[in-house]
């Protein structure tokens, strides 16, 4: 690539830069109060939130990754698409609705309705922050690589810049607009992205006269390693015993990881109620069911235009395969505009994660943990959010330069493996079973935590063999990269231990949380300006 | 306390003093719970299973799953683009229980508990 597309690719990225920090720059007009800064004055409409829910949800690792993935990999790849769908099943009948009617902020909130505030919301922040730190490093990582592919960065030196161009931005968005601000980042950016994909997944069906089965024939043409298995599902996981665990182990982490992603919980309290909280999750799983069509479309286009072998040589690896395609049927110029795409989807994630964590610092711990609840909603929340939010930033442009190079997709399937283990039992027991208590949430948060990270710890991903985070290093003693079959059914279990052990039962309390779930009796309401 | 009167029976915000347990104790409650319970519990059972059994022959049936069944597109493919279809289905179909045998039961307990002290 030479450097006048660099130029273009920079100068695209750069438009979409300004028009969106000119964006946010107006919505924080009136962003005075918590309920503001953190939820946007929950004046979102459904539809609107959907859009930006889905603006959330496809990250990098859902555009680059799957599309690298399903390229490289073939079938196995599409069980990503598959999983991160259907979990939204989770979140629209389980979770969403209840959640809005009991909280404010955060899951914090919810888990501390009925249970003893303090070590309560201490775990529900330290999960949160961790999940959102796996997922930060899986986006910054993308980051590295997306540069190295587009800009013809290939030093270490040069990426490590660039990602923290990303991380500096991701801060000025987050500091400048809130919640409001982010979240019409995250509306331009979803309509992009699918826009983008959608035209891009005509084009690949029109090359073929919008025959599927052409398009799949001539990627197999074009895969001569891999030939027909592309198509079937065991390329990538089918070869032993314990690669097949993995998938399976994959499969129950992507589904049921969705609804404890806080940055997802978060989105549910910027609606004034929860019927529109439920249609917000209505519309994010039709815009996010449409893209993932896409993406098999796209991923398979890859194979048969461009060739998992050029895909696998590029900068970048499978992750430029949806790029590589851009530029095999529109030149630079739609190479430049799927980057600039590409870019802002992560500029979008990253900015929608640390206004997650930066709340549930501000709120969970410093408002009600430090301050006992006194500083409720008054400008002190708000600046510890903000300061959070620079601390976090720094933090991540420091982790994804060490992340760089790491696959995203696998990156952020490790995120949801937290995230389902940590938050998932917590947040259903404390929905549906009337005898869970502070014992019971602690032991599985703290307890699903700890068992997913050192599972992960001791996998192949990070040691033990030359594509592992230390691939000189040597102590994978568990087989599975992804922990979700073992670490899930333990936090689950963990969860219930907990509870029974502890005598601490408040029927009352549940009676109150109950009736306002299901309800929407004192549910915080919408700010109106 | 026998009743969902506020007990206090000023305007105090919402939510602050009611007798939750005997709200929650009410017939018109358990109908909501019952017809929310009976409709979204089963449905997660059967998506989950749904879901589970896809993973299952993608994981351990290649065979099978690799079977052409139109041109290049197989029996994986078609099963894959089903759980597109289930999950949209799932979702229109739990709206449609949602606004016609949840909200107006939800609304009509919420009004009572909101709008009764005024």
């Amino acid at each position: 690539m030479t450097n006048n597309n660099a130029l273009l690719n920079i100068a695209i990225f750069g438009i979409f830069v300004v028009a969106t920090l000119f964006v946010v720059i107006r919505a924080s007009r009136n962003t005075k109060t918590a309920a503001d800064y953190l939820a946007a004055g929950r004046a979102f409409t459904g539809p609107q939130n959907g859009i930006a829910i889905a603006g959330d949800y496809l990250s990098a690792a859902s555009f680059l990754g799957i599309a690298g993935a399903i390229a490289v990999n073939g079938y196995d790849g599409f069980l990503y698409s598959i999983g991160f769908l259907v979990a939204w099943l989770v979140a629209l009948l389980l979770v969403a609705e209840l959640l809005r009617n009991t909280g404010k902020y955060t899951m914090g909130d919810v888990l501390s309705f009925r249970m003893r505030q303090r070590p309560v919301r201490a775990a529900a922040a330290t999960s949160t922050m961790a999940v959102s730190f796996f997922y930060l490093l899986a986006q910054m990582a993308g980051a590295g690589g997306l540069v190295a592919l587009l800009l013809g960065i290939t030093g270490k030196g040069g990426q490590a810049v660039v990602i923290a161009v990303v991380g500096a931005l991701m801060i000025a968005y987050v500091l400048i607009g809130g919640m409001k601000g982010t979240t019409w980042v995250q509306i331009i950016k979803a309509v992009l992205l699918i826009v983008g994909a959608g035209i891009m997944t005509l084009w690949v069906l029109g090359k073929y006269g919008l025959n599927l089965s052409g398009l799949l024939g001539a990627a197999v043409e074009n895969a001569p390693k891999a030939g027909e298995k592309l198509l079937g599902p065991g390329l990538q996981y089918g070869k032993t015993a314990t690669s097949q665990l993995d998938f399976l182990s994959l499969a129950l982490a992507l589904v049921l990881g969705t609804a404890g992603l806080p940055h997802i919980l978060m989105r549910f309290y910027t609606v004034p109620t929860a019927k529109e909280a439920r249609r917000s999750v209505v519309w994010a799983i039709w815009l996010i069911g449409l893209f993932y069509l896409f993406t098999l479309v796209l991923g398979y286009g890859a194979a048969a235009l461009v060739g998992p072998d050029k895909i696998l040589g590029a900068p970048g690896k499978a992750n430029s395969a949806a790029p590589l395609l851009a530029e095999a049927l529109g030149g630079p110029l739609l190479l430049g505009l799927i980057a600039a795409v590409a870019f802002a989807t992560i500029l979008a994630v990253v900015a929608g994660l640390t206004i997650t964590a930066s709340a549930s610092f501000a709120h969970d711990i410093y408002a009600n943990i430090i301050k006992k609840g006194e500083a409720e909603d008054k400008s002190n929340e708000v600046k510890v959010a903000r300061i959070t939010a620079i601390v976090i930033g720094i933090v991540s442009i420091l982790g994804g330069i060490a992340a760089n190079g790491q696959n995203i997709a696998f990156l952020v399937a490790l995120a949801f493996a937290v995230a389902a283990s940590a938050n998932l039992p917590t947040i259903l027991y404390s929905l549906f079973w009337k005898r869970f208590n502070t014992s019971g949430a602690l032991w599985s948060i703290y307890g699903g935590l700890s068992v997913t990270i050192a599972l992960i710890v001791l996998s192949p991903a990070v040691s033990g063999n030359a594509n592992a985070m230390f691939p000189k290093a040597d102590f994978d003693v568990f087989p599975l990269s992804n922990p979700g079959i073992v670490s899930i059914p333990v936090a689950f279990f963990l969860g219930w231990l907990g509870t029974v052990l502890s005598k601490e039962d408040n029927k009352a309390k549940y009676a109150e949380m109950e009736v306002r779930a299901l309800t929407g009796v004192g549910a915080e309401k919408a700010i109106s300006h | 306390m026998s009743t969902t009167e506020d007990a206090s029976g000023g305007a105090t915000p919402a939510g602050a003093t009611h007798d939750w347990v005997a709200v929650q104790d009410s017939a018109d409650f358990k109908e909501l719970r019952r017809r929310l319970r009976t409709f979204v519990f089963p449905m997660a059972g059967l998506f989950l299973a749904w879901y589970l059994l896809y993973v299952l022959l993608a994981d351990y049936a290649h065979g099978f799953m690799s079977q052409k069944v139109v041109g290049n597109i197989n029996v994986g493919l078609i099963l894959g683009l089903l759980q597109f279809v289930s999950t949209f289905a799932i979702t229109t179909l739990y709206v449609r229980h949602a606004n016609k045998n949840l909200d107006p039961r939800a609304e009509a307990i919420r009004e009572e508990l909101e709008g009764g002290q005024a």
